[in-house]
This record gives C-alpha cells, sequence and structure tokens, in this order.
C-alpha cells in the first residue's frame, strides 16, 4: 500500500502497532478498574491475557506494516524493515516477559491490571523509540519508555529493596535525560534541524567546518544514550536496579529498553551522524571496551546469581557496542541479530532465576542452584541453553551472533575489539559455567526447598526462547538475512524530500538561524 | 537382492508420484539438487524427497523419544514407530536406488540443505552426496535396520525401556544415514560423532550394571582417539584444498597432490587411525567386544552391519587420497590382513557367543580392509554388503539363543551367563528355524560356495594376491581356514550334540527352551535368503559359471578416479596369484580351505567332552592364551593405561594442582580482587554514581571535542 500523508488516515497506518497496543493498554487500565472493584484485590486472568493478546495483535499489525511504502514525504517515523524488524524483538520481549511474569505475580499477590498497562505503555515507547527519525521523537518516546519502567522497577511496594532501585533509576535516569535533551539542542545548534532524514548532509559540513556545538551535541548524545543501554562509565545504577527491581521486570528491562535503546543508537548514531563518526567512534571505542572488560570481572566476583546476570547484562551492551563501533552494514545486522538472541536469552535466564529463588525473591544465592538439573530436568535444560547462549557456546544462538558481530569489528578494521570481545567472552565463560556446574554437579542440600512445577505459560515461553536459540544456532540463514535485509534498510531508502509533505514531516526544523545550518535550502512552510 | 525391487517398484511409483506432486506445488523445491549435480558418467541425477530419507527415522527418534517419558508402559507404539520410521527411510531409499537404475545415471548429485558454516574461506552447507557408493550403502543402512528393528520389537518387547531402546536406534539410523550420505568431511563427521554417541548410549543401555555401562565409556574412549585423527585430518585436508567437500577434493586431488607425499600420506593415515577406531581394526579393536553388553540387536546392527563398516566407506569414499598414497594403502592393507587373522585366532577360544561373532566381526572387517587397502574397492564394498547380511542374521540368530536360553535360567532361578556356549548344545531340535538360518549364514561367512561370502572373500583374497601383496594373501588365506573353524565350533557347540542347559541350570531347565516367535524368525529367514543370492550380483568371469558384473559396473563411477590413479602410476592387477594359478584355481582352493575349515572345527568340538562353565576347567597353554586374547587388553592396561593414570595422577597432584590451578586460582583471584575492587565502587550511594556518571561525560566529551 502506498502511504503519502494526504490523508490523515495514513497516519494511523504507518503507526498502526503502536496505535494498537496503546488502545489495548488504555482499554485495559479502565476495564481493570471497573473489574476490581478495589485496589487490594487481584486482577481477573482475562487481563493478563488480554495484554498478551493484544502484543500478538500488534505484532501482526507490524508485520503489516512491511507491505506499506512510504511515496513521499520524510516522516519523523520510518517505516523501513529496521523498524519492523526491531518491533518484533520488541514485541517478543514484550510477549515472552507477560507471559512469564504471570507465575511471578500470582505467587507475590502482585497481579494488578497496572502492570500490564505499564508494560505495554513501555513497550509502545520501545517501538517509537526504534523508529524515530527525529530527536524530539527520540526523546519523547524515550521518556515514554523509561518512566513506565521507572514505575515498573518500584512495582513491589512492600520490598523496600525495589523501591530502592527505582529511586535510584529514576534519579540517575533523570540526571541522563537532561544530558540527553543537551545534546539534541546542542545539535539542533549545529545543524539547524531535529529531523533525521535530512540531517546527513548538514551533519557532514558541519564537521568539516570543525563545528564545536556538532560534537557538544554528539558527546552528550552519546551519555544519554550511554545511560539506557547501561555502559561503562553510565552503568553504576545498572546492578543496583537490576536487583533490586522485581526479576521478571529486570528481565523485560534488560531485554526490551536494552533493545530498544540500542536500536534508535544504531539508527542515530551510524546512519545520521556517521559523517561525524571519526569523533564519536574514538569515544565509543573505550567505552565498548571499558564496557565489556569491567562488568565481566565483576561478574566473577558475585555469588547472588541476579547480579551476576545483571553484570552480564551490562557486559553484553559493550558485546552490541562492538557492532555500533564498527558502524558499517555488517555491524548493523550484527547487533540486530544479537539482540534478537539476547532477548530471548536474558529473559530466559532471568526467569529462571525468579523461578528458583521462591516466594519474596529470596533463594538467588549460587548455592541455591545446587542440583537443579536433576531436580527439575526441563527448567535445567532450559537454563543450561540460557546460560551457553549467554557465554556463546556452540551451537546456540549467542554463537552465531558472537562470530556475525567478529566478523563486522574484522570487516571494519576494529580488530583491537574483536580481540577484546574474544578475551571477555572466554573470562565470561567462567561464571556462566559455574552456575551449570552447580546445576549439574552439585547435590542440593537435604532440606532445601525443591523449586515448584513452573505454571503452563512460563513453561511455554520457556520452551520457546530455548528452541528459538537453537534455531538461531543450528539455522542461522533466517535470522541473518532478517537482520541483514533491516541492517542494509537504513541506508538504502531514497533520500527524497518532498516539500509539500514538510508540514507534517519537519519537525523543529528551524528557520535557518543558526549559523551552521544552510539557509540556501527551504524546507516546510515555516519558512 | 532380487526380491528388493519387486517388492519396492510398488511403493517407488507411489514416491515418484508423490515427488512430482510436490514439485509441481513448490515451484523448485525438489527441483535443488539439479543445478549441483555434475559428472560425466550417465548425466545428472534428481534425487527423489532426500531429506526425508533422513528427516523420517529422525521423527522416529522423536516419537519414541517423548514417548519415553508419555507412554512409558505402552509398548504397542514404538514396536511399530520405530520399525516403520527406518521401513520408510529405506522405500524413499529404494525410490531413489531404482530412479538411479533406472536412468543409468552415477551422480554425484549434490543436495544442499542448507548452508551450515561460512567463516572466512570455509563454506560447509549440509550437503547430502548421491553417488553410487552412497546409494550402495544408503541401502545396506536403511535394509538392513528395517530387519532388525522389526526383530528388535519381539526382542525388546518385554523391556520397560523399548520407548528409549527405539529412540535410540532410530537415531542412530538418522546419523549413519547423515554418515554416508554427507557431502564432505564435516557432515560426515558430525554423522561419525552421533553414531559413536548412539553406539555409546545403547551400549550402556541397561546403564544399572555398571560393568556394562564401563564397556561404554571405553568405546566412548576410544573412539575419541580415533576422532582425533579424523579432526586434524579435516584440517590437512582444507588447508590443502581450501574445501572440505568430496566432490571438488576428489576431481582435483590427482592434480594438487604430489603421487607419495608427505601431506597426502599425512591425510590419510590420519584417517586411517580414525577408520581403525571405528571400524575397530587393530590397535583400537578393543572396544568391539566390550561393546555386547548392548542388546543383541545393536550388536547386530551397529557392531556388525552398519556403524563399524563406517571405516570401510570413508577409505573408500576418499579412495583418490589413499591411491596418492602408496604407502598409506600398504598401511591400510596391512592393518587389515593382520586384524583378519589375528582376531580369528581370538575367536577360536572364546566361550561367549556374542564375542566369538565379535571376533569375527572385527576379522572380517580385517578383509574389508584388506580389500580397500590394495585398492579394490568394489571387493571390499561387496563384502562389506554380504558381510552386513550374514553377520546380522548371526548376531540375531544368536539372540533368539540367548533370549531362549534366558528364559529356560530364568524359570530355574539360575543366574548363569545364558551367553555361554557351554551351556547350550543341541539346540536344533527346539530351534530349528534359528539353528538352519545360522547355517546358511556360517556357510556364508566360511565362504562355502554358493553363498554370499564364497564370492566376495574370494574376490578379495585374489586381488590381495594380484595386486602384489604375496604376504598378506597368505595371511588371508590362514584366516579364511580360521573363520570356518571357529564358526564351526560356534554352530556345533551350540546346536548339535547334547544339549547342556540341564546341566548348567538345573533338571527341567530345557523344557523352557523354545523357538523364537515369528516377529524375530521372519527377519532370520529374510537375511538367510540374502546371505545366499547377496553373492550373485558379482560372480567373477573366471568361474566356470554365469558372469556377472553388476556391482564392478554399478560402483565404477565412483570408484573410477582412485583406479585411474592407481593405473597412472603403474599399479596393475596381475592375472596370476603369486604361487601361480589364476582366479578359478584358487577360487576352487579357498573353497577346500572353507569346507576343511569346518570339517576340522567340527572334529575339533566332538573330540572332547564340553563341560558346563561351573565344573569346566582353565585353559592352559595356548588356548589359554587365545582365551584371554592374547592379553592384549592386559597390555594395554600395563602400558598405557596404567601410566596414563600415573601420569594424569601426577598431573593433577603437581602440574594442576601447584602449577595450573596456582596459576589459574592466581588469575581468578586477581580478577575476583579486581572485582572486589568494582563492587566497593558500587556502594549503593547515589551521590558516587551521579559522581562517576558525571566523570564519563566529561571524559566523552574532553575525547570528542579536544
Amino acid at each position: 500500500m502506498e502511504i503519502d500523508f494526504v490523508s490523515k488516515f495514513d497516519y494511523l497506518l504507518i503507526l498502526l502497532p503502536e496505535v494498537v497496543l496503546s488502545a489495548a493498554a488504555l482499554v485495559l487500565l479502565l476495564g481493570d478498574v471497573f473489574q476490581r472493584g478495589q485496589e487490594s484485590s487481584q486482577s481477573a486472568d482475562w487481563v493478563g491475557l488480554t495484554a498478551a493478546g493484544s502484543v500478538l495483535a500488534a505484532a501482526a499489525a507490524n508485520g503489516f506494516l512491511l507491505t506499506l511504502e512510504v511515496t513521499s514525504g520524510a516522516p519523523m517515523i520510518a517505516a523501513d524493515a529496521f523498524r519492523v524488524t526491531a518491533n518484533f524483538i520488541f514485541l517478543g520481549a514484550t510477549f515472552f516477559g507477560l507471559l512469564f511474569s504471570f507465575d511471578w505475580l500470582e505467587r507475590e499477590g502482585l497481579d494488578k491490571g497496572e502492570f500490564y498497562v505499564l508494560v505495554l505503555l513501555a513497550t509502545v515507547g520501545m517501538m517509537v523509540l526504534g523508529a524515530a527519525r527525529d530527536l524530539i521523537v527520540v526523546f519523547l518516546s524515550l521518556e515514554l519508555m523509561s518512566i513506565a519502567v521507572y514505575v515498573l522497577t518500584a512495582f513491589q511496594r512492600s520490598d523496600p529493596r525495589s523501591s530502592e532501585a527505582g529511586l535510584k533509576y529514576f534519579l540517575i535516569g533523570a540526571f541522563a535525560s537532561a544530558f540527553l535533551l543537551f545534546g539534541i539542542a546542542f545539535l539542533y545548534g549545529a545543524t539547524g534541524t531535529t529531523n533525521l532524514a535530512r540531517v546527513v548532509p548538514r551533519v557532514a559540513e558541519a564537521a568539516a567546518d570543525g563545528n564545536v556545538l556538532l560534537y557538544l551535541g554528539t558527546g552528550l548524545l552519546l551519555v544519554g544514550f550511554g545511560f539506557k543501554i547501561s555502559a561503562v562509565p553510565f552503568h553504576m545504577w545498572t546492578p543496583d536496579a537490576y536487583e533490586g527491581a522485581p526479576t521478571p521486570v529486570t528481565g523485560y528491562m534488560a531485554a526490551g529498553v536494552k533493545a530498544a535503546a540500542f536500536a534508535a543508537l544504531l539508527r542515530v548514531l551510524t546512519v545520521e551522524l556517521m559523517p561525524a563518526a571519526d569523533a564519536w567512534q574514538v569515544a565509543l571505542w573505550w567505552v565498548a571496551v571499558l564496557t565489556m572488560v569491567l562488568p565481566n570481572l565483576v561478574a566473577l566476583a558475585q555469588d547472588d546469581v541476579k547480579r551476576m546476570l545483571a553484570y552480564s547484562s551490562v557486559a553484553h551492551a559493550g558485546y552490541l557496542l562492538v557492532g555500533v563501533v564498527s558502524a558499517n552494514a555488517l555491524g548493523r545486522s550484527a547487533a540486530l541479530f544479537y539482540l534478537a538472541v539476547y532477548t530471548l536469552m536474558t529473559l530466559g535466564s532471568f526467569a529462571v532465576v525468579y523461578h528458583v529463588a521462591g516466594k519474596g525473591d529470596r533463594r538467588r544465592h549460587l548455592s541455591d542452584f545446587a542440583g537443579l538439573g536433576w531436580r527439575r530436568p526441563l527448567l535445567g535444560v532450559a537454563m543450561v541453553i540460557f546460560l551457553l547462549s549467554l557465554a556463546g557456546f556452540p551451537p546456540t544462538g549467542g554463537f552465531v551472533g558472537k562470530l556475525y558481530l567478529l566478523r563486522a569489528a574484522v570487516d571494519a578494521g576494529q580488530v583491537g575489539l574483536a580481540v577484546t570481545l574474544v578475551l571477555t567472552s572466554l573470562v565470561a565463560y567462567y561464571y556462566y559455567l559455574r552456575v551449570v556446574w552447580k546445576m549439574y554437579f552439585e547435590e542440593a542440600p537435604e532440606e532445601a526447598p525443591s523449586p515448584g512445577r513452573p505454571g503452563p505459560s512460563f513453561r511455554f515461553s520457556a520452551a520457546v526462547c530455548a528452541a528459538g536459540i537453537l534455531l538461531l544456532g543450528l539455522l542461522p540463514g533466517t535470522g541473518i538475512d532478517a537482520a541483514d535485509r533491516a541492517g542494509r534498510s537504513l541506508t538504502d531508502r531514497p533520500t527524497v524530500e518532498s516539500p509539500a509533505a514538510g508540514a507534517t514531516t519537519a519537525g523543529l526544523d528551524g528557520p535557518g538561524a543558526t549559523p551552521a545550518s544552510p539557509s540556501s535550502e527551504s524546507d516546510g512552510p515555516s519558512d | 537382492m532380487e526380491m528388493i525391487p519387486a517388492l519396492g517398484s510398488a511403493l517407488a511409483g507411489l514416491l515418484q508420484e508423490a515427488a512430482h506432486g510436490a514439485a509441481g506445488a513448490a515451484g523448485q523445491g525438489a527441483a535443488h539438487g539439479a543445478g549441483q549435480a555434475a559428472g560425466d558418467h550417465g548425466g545428472s541425477f534428481t534425487p527423489i524427497l532426500p531429506g526425508l530419507i533422513l528427516l523420517i527415522p529422525l521423527i522416529g527418534a522423536a516419537v519414541n523419544g517423548l514417548g519415553a517419558f508419555l507412554w512409558r508402559d505402552r509398548r504397542l507404539v514404538p514396536s511399530w514407530v520405530g520399525p516403520l520410521a527406518v521401513g520408510g527411510a529405506f522405500a524413499v531409499v529404494l525410490a531413489n536406488f531404482l530412479r538411479m537404475l533406472e536412468t543409468g545415471a552415477a551422480g554425484p548429485a549434490v543436495v544442499t540443505l542448507w548452508s551450515w558454516l561460512s567463516v572466512g574461506g570455509l563454506e560447509v552447507g549440509v550437503d547430502l552426496l548421491f553417488d553410487r557408493l552412497s546409494m550402495v550403502m544408503m541401502l545396506v543402512v536403511t535394509g538392513v535396520s528395517t530387519v532388525i528393528h522389526v526383530y528388535s520389537a519381539g526382542y525388546m518387547r518385554d523391556d520397560p525401556g523399548i520407548s528409549r531402546f527405539f529412540a535410540y536406534l532410530n537415531l542412530f539410523v538418522f546419523f549413519m544415514l547423515v554418515l554416508v550420505m554427507g557431502g564432505n568431511f564435516p557432515v560426515t563427521f558430525v554423522g561419525w560423532e552421533g553414531v559413536g554417541l548412539c553406539s555409546y548410549l545403547l551400549i550402556g543401555f541397561w546403564y544399572e550394571n555398571a560393568e556394562y555401562s564401563s564397556a561404554g565409556k571405553k568405546a566412548f574412549i576410544v573412539n575419541r582417539i580415533g576422532d582425533f585423527g579424523f579432526l586434524v585430518a579435516m584440517f590437512l585436508l582444507f588447508a590443502m584444498f581450501g574445501t572440505l567437500d568430496y566432490v571438488p577434493i576428489i576431481e582435483s586431488a590427482a592434480d594438487e597432490l604430489a603421487y607419495g607425499g608427505i601431506t597426502v600420506t599425512a591425510v590419510t593415515l590420519l584417517l586411517l587411525l580414525a577408520c581403525t577406531g571405528k571400524s575397530a581394526q587393530i590397535p583400537l579393536y578393543t572396544w568391539l567386544p566390550d561393546a555386547m553388553a548392548g542388546p543383541t540387536p545393536v550388536s547386530a546392527l551397529i557392531h556388525a552391519a552398519t556403524m563399524v563398516t563406517a571405516g570401510v566407506y570413508l577409505v573408500a569414499r576418499s579412495g583418490v587420497l589413499f591411491a596418492m598414497a602408496p604407502m598409506s594403502q600398504a598401511a591400510v592393507a596391512t592393518v587389515g590382513a593382520g586384524t583378519a587373522l589375528f582376531a580369528a585366532t581370538i575367536a577360536l577360544k572364546q566361550y561367549d557367543i556374542k564375542k566369538v561373532l565379535a571376533y569375527s566381526t572385527i576379522s572380517q572387517l580385517g578383509y574389508m580392509f584388506l580389500a580397500v587397502g590394495v585398492g579394490a574397492y568394489t571387493a571390499g564394498i561387496f563384502h562389506l554388503t554380504t558381510h552386513a547380511f550374514f553377520k546380522a542374521l548371526l548376531f540375531l540368530g544368536a539372540g533368539a539363543v540367548i533370549h531362549s536360553v534366558e528364559h529356560a535360567f530364568h524359570e530355574q532361578g539360575h543366574h548363569g551367563d545364558p551367553n555361554d556356549m557351554r551351556s547350550h548344545g543341541g539346540l536344533m531340535s527346539v530351534m530349528p528355524v534359528t539353528g538352519t538360518t545360522m547355517w546358511a549364514a556360517t556357510l556364508a561367512i566360511a565362504g562355502v560356495f554358493p553363498f554370499a561370502g564364497f564370492f566376495s572373500k574370494d574376490e578379495i583374497i585374489w586381488y590381495a594376491g594380484s595386486y602384489g601383496y604375496p604376504i598378506l594373501w597368505g595371511v588371508s588365506l590362514v584366516a579364511a581356514v580360521l573363520t570356518a573353524a571357529y564358526m564351526a565350533r560356534l554352530m556345533f557347540m551350540t546346536f548339535h550334540g547334547e544339549n547342556r542347559t540341564d546341566e548348567a541350570a538345573g533338571q527341567g531347565a530345557s523344557s523352557a527352551l523354545h523357538e523364537a516367535p515369528a516377529v524375530m524368525t521372519v527377519p532370520l529367514v529374510i537375511l538367510a535368503v540374502l546371505s545366499v543370492v547377496g553373492g550373485w550380483i558379482q560372480i567373477p568371469e573366471a568361474l566356470p559359471l554365469p558372469h556377472v558384473s553388476w556391482l564392478h559396473d554399478w560402483l565404477h563411477p565412483a570408484v573410477e578416479p582412485a583406479l585411474a590413479v592407481a593405473e597412472e602410476h603403474g599399479v596393475e592387477a596381475a592375472h596370476a596369484a603369486p604361487l601361480g594359478g589364476g582366479e578359478a584355481v584358487w577360487a576352487g582352493v579357498s573353497l577346500v580351505l572353507a569346507v576343511g575349515g569346518i570339517v576340522a572345527g567340527a572334529a575339533w568340538v566332538r573330540s572332547k567332552e564340553i563341560l558346563v562353565p561351573e565344573r569346566a576347567a582353565d585353559d592352559r597353554g595356548l588356548a589359554r592364551v587365545l582365551n584371554r586374547k592374547w592379553y592384549v587388553d592386559e597390555l594395554y592396561e600395563r602400558v598405557f593405561v596404567g601410566p596414563l593414570l600415573a601420569l594424569s595422577r601426577a598431573c593433577w597432584r603437581v602440574v594442576d594442582d601447584r602449577i595450573i590451578d596456582g596459576a589459574v586460582n592466581g588469575l581468578g583471584y586477581a580478577g575476583r580482587a579486581l572485582g572486589w575492587v568494582g563492587s566497593r565502587l558500587q556502594s549503593g550511594r547515589i551521590g558516587t554514581y551521579v559522581l562517576v556518571f558525571t566523570l564519563g561525560v566529561l571524559a566523552v566529551l574532553g575525547g570528542l571535542v579536544l
């Protein structure tokens, strides 16, 4: 179908997945209030199921996006294969995150409608973030996602750790948002536009001029994103927030939020700000190296499995950054592929942790995993698959993903990064395999309570995640093709700009007041 | 062989219809392989539903594997699904075979299921190779497997683990097919490892018994030594050719490599090491007799008919490489002939019926190695095929005997070893079908005209002589006599003379002996027919018989590159044996030797009273040495295992505990110490976090702007 933004209906079409999910969130919010009657009671089953169902509906709508073809205009929302693929990752994270959390919500007596509403809204934020082609939209969607997740982090109000985590996350998040906004402002100052579709030539010009505003803006943007993807040294909140947050939320945060931030980072940095690559690549190179080295070392010292996984998730941000720093098409595809695998294995491993931890999330120590492989054989097998994939062991998706990232790095001439990736992955084997060892080679103490049989939704999603990881490892072809197509769609799209559609698409396009903005170019009726 | 086409033609037609239908519906799906098919022998070949051959046994394995959890107590499902899964694969193979036969195409046709690895210059696809050689192997593997699966449904009827059993067995067939159909070394290696795994699982099937599970481990470990050879050979091949696909390697080997050069010799010797492990040749044969701990159908399928022949197949498959390395060829032939004789001597004095057959298998595999070693690939594959028939039959027959004797022992509450032939005797009267069919197999393996083994073994002995290996030729003739003798000993001890079951287990035990049920005897009869007629696919011209050259002609395109290399370098078969005389004369001589061996074996058994194990005195002198298998296990224990254990203990105590652990722990401590510092920094105070954050901001901005 062709989209030209002549009809207002086109806006609805291009935002269809987001619209579906937002509508579902609103309906659930109201429906839940009427259904529950009072604050303290639990939600009915249909609330959670509807939430999961609406995610599927959004996924269907997302698939429909592929049939759209934007014929004119440079909208603030992209409709390329990259967005669709990234959306599938977010929706997958949400879907399985929801299914995994049913057990936990019931166990902790927290089965409230707000939970689902917040998750759905955060997902809308992620999807818009992954699609944003305007810095203002980037900021808005980032905040939509973040605020929902702040609340989710503190969702277990009775637990002081959860409240503390939420507060920390919120405070540092606000701090980081300020930097991001600053960065956007500087970039606007340097280029005269916030619309990424038309920023490229102006960035090139500004970079050629050695415009300080451009570098300041890029740097501050990096800081803002660095916080969201928990890159060192902006990661300090991560272990605390991940540890304190309810575990299903941790999995969702680690998988979805990070994926969304990476999607935006890939689009903004490696495509739109590519002309300034010389500058940001050096800074990000160091960030990537630090993010791979430091958390992997710290994770060695952790005996709390949840905290260990929190550090491991920081380390994975480092691996993903390798794809960003490589800044080639291969790097973008590799990062996207890795994000898909990463989502599955992170969700799965955090889910197993909360299941083993039992009520109140108390039993998260390494020794609590002793003998798990024998007591719950299927759960054990699933956990082994998640951990081996996190470690990057063949034939899992994690292995293929790392291989893909390595190739991107080598192709881009970033041999140092590739070597760091391999070495730090080797270090990581130690702490992942330690859990496997505990699960199979040590007996559980007699008095230790055996974790119960997980509920059907948990079993289903654990099986699907594990199978997906193996599938991406054994038959990576389809996944690689999709990632490849998505990675290339970022740069392949036609760069036509139609003045006719300017009003709706130009965003905060300035009137050419900033010194770097070429005033000869006329965009939008604001001129 | 004659009956198979008749049986399968209807099915083949049906499948072909299905294949065309699928091709029509799915567009180019089925035509995928055609584009890559190459070969100058009779044009290209389009395989019919190639993926299905692998998929059906895999589905069978999955269903049975699930069944092991879901319907523990229901025997009906696995005993149908197991045989049907393999039978289905056989039907598809048959359809492919008939098409190849009909079109006269030789392949090689390579079907790439999907691209597996693509790293650097290494491109490895999951390729299936269809040529004349792999087709013969596929037929043997699926055909014999089907028969054995049917038999197993009866044999394992009362075993609570029947689902698990069929899951492993189906999985084995899957991996065996991967091995023979693999279009490159890595895929073959996957099958190679997979069959090893299944063999390990099945040897230790009754894992409650510690001895059995340690037999499984022994098989596993000995095979790892061989795998090392396979892996290193693969690396070398990749270094030389830049590819691991069979087709380009076979095509370019003669031009790329120096004849008798060091690399090709190294590669082939490493491959030989791998083959001695998998095919139980000297020096790595010791696992096979222990592997008899598995259920008897497993011994028949894996340790006689299929898996152990993988080594022979691999040598034939890489025949060009071996032809380029005459030294390795001599090594293969020598190992083969040596093993043939050595194992035959041990078989003479074993009392466990399955052990006799195990050593017999090792010995017969030796013949196959001798054949492919001297360059008579067709003869090797020929013997592989006939051996699959008669050795599977011997094992299945032995299984029926054991089943029956065990039942008798069980009735009496006796805990003796039902495998011990000293407790058998005179079983012909109670088990006529088993006894008769086993006689057919015995005559076949002994090489009596007109049974299958006569033709295949005779061909090997003839080529060993005519290709200029007089000593090996003599050795193989001696081994042939011994083969006839130990087989006659087995048959006479088991089926003839007085019955000793009562003596062993107490009065009345023999009344519980019984013939096996039809589900077990029908497979025996099928294999017996094949053991008789299986040799008629290849009858030498020299004999005063109708000349049949079907197998030679069939395999010619597949072995032709290797033969061409040999011819180019002046390796040619003579037309006389080392002592003079043509093929017909020596065929007559070996027939006389075989009959003589049987008579001698019978006389040997008759000559003295056989005492049941409880009362038998230990053997003395040479008999004892043979009974204890030349003390090789003890020798390995002393020379390898003992010192290795001592060394590993030393390594553990000194090197590992002190040096490596010290270093690793040191590194670990260093890492953990760093981690500790990191986590100290992680104080939980927001102020600290914001401070670090801000420092980070300054660093990034500094890096960017300055």
